[in-house]
C-alpha cells in the first residue's frame, strides 16, 4: 500500500528517529510512506482566532500539494496532523474561506485530501492484532505508560481518533506488541506545550505531573507521538530530579521506536541516543538492543 | 470589588471584538466552571479561566491584563469538556490577539538559553512564535 507522507519540520531535524523508526516500520507491515515531493512547515498551531486566515495558507499548500499526487496524507507528528485535519476540515465546511485562500495562493484546492495519522492507519487498515502475528512478542512484560496528549485527541468533533478522555489506541497498539500497558490518571493532560517557550516552570510542573503519575503506576518508560511532547517530558527531566528528590528518570519513546524495536528492525536508525533521558539500558538490559 | 455595570459595556466594543475574532457567543457561559476544574494550568493562574471569562461578559477589559491568557497552552480539555460547547481557547486567543495586535510581542527570542534553544524542536519555536509574537 502507498501513501503520501508529510513528515513536517521537527521529524526532518530533532526527530530524525522518530521518522526514521515510523518509515522502517511501515514498510515492514507492507505500508510505503512516500514523502511528499514539495512541502513546508505547517505552522505548528491550527489558528484559533477566525481571523487569522494567513495561518491557514502553510497548512493548505501541503494539503494542495498532496491532491497533485494522491488522495490521501499521512502525518507521524500530532501537531502537524492536528493542524492539517482542521485546516483540511475547515477549507470544506467554510467555502468563503476557501475561496479567500484559494485566491491568494493563486491555485485550487479542493478539499479531496484526506488526513490519516500513523496509528490510526495501522489500526484501520493494518489492524494491530496483525502486527505480530505468528512472531515473537519481544516486548512482552516492558511496563510502558502510554500518553496521548493533547492535539492528537481533541477537539473530538473535528480530530475523531479515538475518546479524547479514555483513549485506546495507543494502549492497543502497545498491547499488540505485548507490552504491559499500565494505566495512569494523566495520558491525556497537557505536558505544558508552548509554554516551554515562555513559561519553563509552569512546563516543568505541568510535565512532572504526569511522569509521577506514569511512575506511580509502575511504568518503566513513557510513550508518546508528538514530538513537542516528547520534549517537554523529556529535556527537563534533569531539572525534575534537582527539584524533586527521589524523582526517578524514565526515558520518554516515540510509539514507532517501540513498534520498530517489536518488529524486529535494526535501531540504529532510531535516534534512540538522541534522548537526553537513555533509553538504551533499560533497552539492554531486556534485550532488546 | 464594586463594579459598575451598563449595556453600553456588556454589549461594548471589547465584548464585540472578542466575540468576533473568537467566533464565540461570550453570554453562553453558565459559569459552571468545568473549566477551571479541569484546567491543567490552572495551578499558575491569577485568574481561573471561568473568571476571564465572567470578566469579558461583563466588558471588563482587566481579562487583557491577566496572566491567565498566557498561560493557557491550547490544550482544549475545557472545550472538550464545556457542556455549552462555549471554544474557551478561542475566547483566550482572541484576548491574546488583542494584546498583541495593540502592544506588540510577548517574546524576545534572542533572551532564551542557548542549550534551550539548540534543543527545542523546531514546532516549540514555531508554536511559541505564533502565540507570543505580534
Amino acid at each position: 500500500m502507498r501513501y503520501l507522507y508529510f513528515p513536517g519540520c521537527t521529524l526532518s531535524t530533532k526527530a530524525k528517529g522518530f521518522a526514521a523508526s515510523g518509515e522502517a516500520s511501515a514498510r515492514a507491515l507492507g505500508i510505503d510512506l512516500v514523502e511528499l515531493s514539495r512541502w513546508n512547515c505547517c505552522g505548528a498551531t491550527f489558528p484559533l482566532a477566525t481571523d487569522n486566515l494567513l495561518a491557514l495558507v502553510a497548512p493548505t499548500r501541503i494539503l494542495l500539494n498532496a491532491q497533485k499526487e494522491g488522495d490521501h496524507l499521512v502525518a507521524l507528528c500530532s501537531i502537524c496532523y492536528h493542524v492539517l485535519k482542521r485546516t483540511n476540515r475547515l477549507l470544506k465546511e467554510e467555502a468563503d474561506k476557501r475561496e479567500k485562500i484559494n485566491l491568494f495562493i493563486e491555485e485550487e484546492y479542493r478539499e479531496e485530501v484526506q488526513v490519516l495519522h500513523l496509528l490510526g492507519l495501522l489500526r484501520d487498515e493494518i489492524g494491530f492484532e496483525a502486527l505480530c502475528e505468528g512472531g515473537q512478542k519481544r516486548l512482552q512484560g516492558l511496563r510502558v505508560a502510554p500518553y496521548y496528549g493533547c492535539l492528537l485527541l481533541r477537539p473530538f468533533q473535528e480530530i475523531g481518533l479515538d475518546d479524547p478522555e479514555e483513549p485506546r489506541i495507543l494502549d492497543d497498539l502497545l498491547a499488540s506488541l505485548g507490552c504491559e500497558v499500565v494505566e495512569f490518571s494523566h495520558k491525556s493532560e497537557c505536558c505544558g506545550s508552548y509554554l516551554a517557550m515562555n513559561s519553563s516552570e509552569v512546563t516543568r510542573e505541568l510535565s512532572y505531573a504526569i511522569l509521577r503519575s506514569a511512575l506511580a503506576s509502575g511504568a518503566q518508560v513513557v510513550v508518546t507521538s508528538c514530538p513537542l511532547c516528547q520534549f517537554n517530558l523529556d529535556y527537563r527531566q534533569g531539572e525534575m530530579a534537582a527539584h524533586y528528590p527521589g524523582f526517578a528518570q524514565i526515558p520518554v519513546l516515540y510509539f514507532t521506536q517501540l513498534l520498530g524495536i517489536a518488529l524486529g528492525i535494526e535501531s540504529d536508525t532510531f535516534g534512540l541516543a538522541d534522548h537526553h533521558v537513555d533509553p538504551r539500558p533499560l533497552l539492554v538490559s531486556r534485550g532488546l538492543q | 470589588m464594586r463594579v459598575g455595570l451598563s449595556i453600553r459595556q456588556t454589549r461594548g466594543e471589547f465584548v464585540k471584538r472578542v466575540e468576533e475574532i473568537s467566533g464565540q457567543e461570550i453570554l453562553a457561559c453558565n459559569q459552571c466552571g468545568k473549566c477551571s476544574a479541569g484546567c491543567p494550568a490552572a495551578m499558575a493562574m491569577d485568574l481561573l479561566p471561568s473568571q476571564v471569562i465572567r470578566l469579558v461578559q461583563l466588558g471588563l477589559e482587566e481579562a487583557l491584563t491577566s496572566e491567565t491568557i498566557w498561560l493557557c497552552a491550547s490544550c482544549l480539555t475545557c472545550l472538550s469538556r464545556c457542556p455549552k460547547g462555549v471554544d474557551l481557547p478561542r475566547i483566550m486567543e482572541a484576548l491574546r490577539q488583542l494584546v498583541l495586535r495593540k502592544e506588540g510581542d510577548r517574546l524576545e527570542l534572542s533572551a532564551l538559553p542557548a542549550d534551550f534553544l539548540s534543543e527545542a524542536p523546531q514546532l516549540a519555536i514555531i508554536a511559541g512564535s505564533r502565540k507570543y509574537l505580534s
